[in-house]
């Protein structure tokens, strides 16, 4: 089997080794419940308003609470300005991180009500929607909806044959061997649940199956971090 | 109150394990352990362990005095806000006295305080009364707004911390369960002060010896004020 081209990261870092992360919850006052995690350059803030009345009144459950996300990059958060508003990309990671984190809520007290979190990108460099999960988890950990668990999310990602954890915007664009796969997972924090697998690019199965692992380890790294940062929480 | 600060916990984190202990409330029993279900903190009584929350939005229940702002009037009642997840109602039919149906808005009008009391709680809303001593609408003075798990702290043990306040500075105090505080005193002075000092309680909640502490800020801004 031929050598990886990818032998050394662009930044420097081990294989299995994330950016610097920084998590801090209850930075926005006016929200029920709220949190900021970074990885490297990527930063997302996330607010939780609610459980409160569901509107359109036509989306009422009534037999347990809704969970709706909603993820947003701010129009400086990339290099080239974004268009600010929805787009099919948005949409799209609303609707994943909304599924990654619906198994570990627990809103059957509250029929009818709907809880919502907001997901705003400030800064991007790669892998915002893990970002996004993890600060909405300790969002709404923060906000005292009951929950089962945590919820830790990572990207990971195969250069040509090498398999590294924390892909950023230069790996994504990896284009000598095999190219790059990235691949965005998370993970359930006690049962080890995966809720979200995202995969853009080509990857084996056997190698598919390194690579969760790899992000299983890195996750376990992650909500030591998301802990650390409730445990801080001082009102 | 235990002796000792209470630790943090966060959902999923085992607050204690063995076949022993009770899962009080906010927590679930897997296995052999005891899971928390929700951020706050924890407190254990004997056999029984809960987590106390730290947040979340208010759950009305039956009987809880709260102080809710008029929406809208309808034609036997008043639609309230009560900062709860579900509507709630005030029906013409709670109120003590002879109303006249024709304009609702001379007793009541949108945009009113009203101190009312729980009646039910209902699967698509909530009714509240006024029937009761000191119910009704709020006229003057300043309302706050706290976060509704920190009530219990800001009333105290029968009443005394608001008693304390109350003494203090000479104002009326009427602490909703909703987190709604109207503060009412002879001059904006003394309803500053309160409100300080109720805002104090919020920030120090669960301190040990939080009587203590809020009798020594109070002497101490009496002190200044002199």
């Amino acid at each position: 089997m031929a050598e990886s081209s990818y032998k050394k990261r662009f930044d420097g870092r081990k294989l299995d080794e994330t950016r610097e992360m920084k998590a801090q919850a209850g930075i926005i006052p006016n929200a029920n419940g709220s949190a900021m995690f970074s990885f490297g350059d990527t930063v997302a803030i996330a607010a939780v308003y609610g459980p409160k009345v569901m509107h359109p009144q036509h989306a009422q459950n009534p037999q347990k609470g809704t969970l709706r996300v909603n993820y947003d990059m701010l129009s400086f958060s990339v290099p080239e300005r974004k268009r600010p508003g929805p787009s099919r990309r948005s949409q799209e990671i609303s609707k994943v991180t909304q599924w990654a984190l619906d198994p570990v809520v627990n809103l059957d007290e509250f029929p009818n009500t709907v809880v919502d979190v907001h997901i705003m990108i400030l800064q991007a460099n790669a892998s915002t929607r893990c970002a996004g999960i993890n600060a909405a988890a300790m969002a709404l950990a923060h906000a005292g909806v009951p929950m089962h668990e945590l919820v830790s999310s990572v990207s990971v990602g195969k250069m040509d044959k090498t398999i590294v954890a924390d892909v950023i915007k230069e790996e994504e664009d990896y284009e000598e061997g095999e190219g790059a796969t990235d691949i965005a997972t998370a993970f359930t924090s006690n049962s080890e649940k995966l809720t979200l697998l995202q995969l853009d690019g080509m990857i084996s199965g056997k190698e598919l199956k390194e690579a969760i692992e790899l992000a299983k380890e890195t996750c376990k790294k992650i909500y030591e971090v998301q802990k650390k940062a409730l445990k801080e929480l001082k009102e | 109150m235990t002796k000792e600060n209470r630790e943090i916990v966060i959902p999923g984190e085992i607050v204690k394990s063995g076949e022993d202990v009770l899962p009080g409330e906010g927590t679930r029993r897997e296995g052999k352990n005891i899971i928390a279900v929700k951020f706050g903190l924890k407190d254990e009584q004997d056999r029984l362990v809960k987590v106390i929350p730290l947040s979340g939005t208010y759950m009305p229940r039956r009987g809880n005095l709260v102080i809710g702002r008029v929406t809208d009037i309808s034609f036997n009642g008043w639609m309230m806000d009560i900062n709860a997840p579900y509507s709630s109602f005030l029906p013409l039919a709670e109120c003590p006295r002879f109303f006249r149906t024709d304009d609702l808005a001379e007793y009541f009008n949108i945009e009113d305080m009203i101190a009312c009391k729980v009646e039910s709680v209902k699967r698509k809303g909530v009714d509240l009364t006024i029937k009761g001593k000191g119910l009704g609408k709020v006229e003057g003075g300043m309302i706050i707004m706290i976060n509704s798990n920190k009530v219990p702290r800001v009333i105290g043990k029968e009443g005394s911390m608001v008693k304390i306040i109350k003494d203090a500075t000479g104002c009326d105090i009427m602490v909703g369960q909703n987190g709604v505080v109207w503060i009412r005193g002879e001059n904006i002075d003394n309803e500053l002060f309160a409100k300080e000092t109720i805002i104090y309680i919020t920030e120090h909640s669960f301190v040990n010896g939080l009587t203590e502490m809020v009798q020594e800020f109070l002497n101490k801004k009496m002190g200044e004020k002199r």
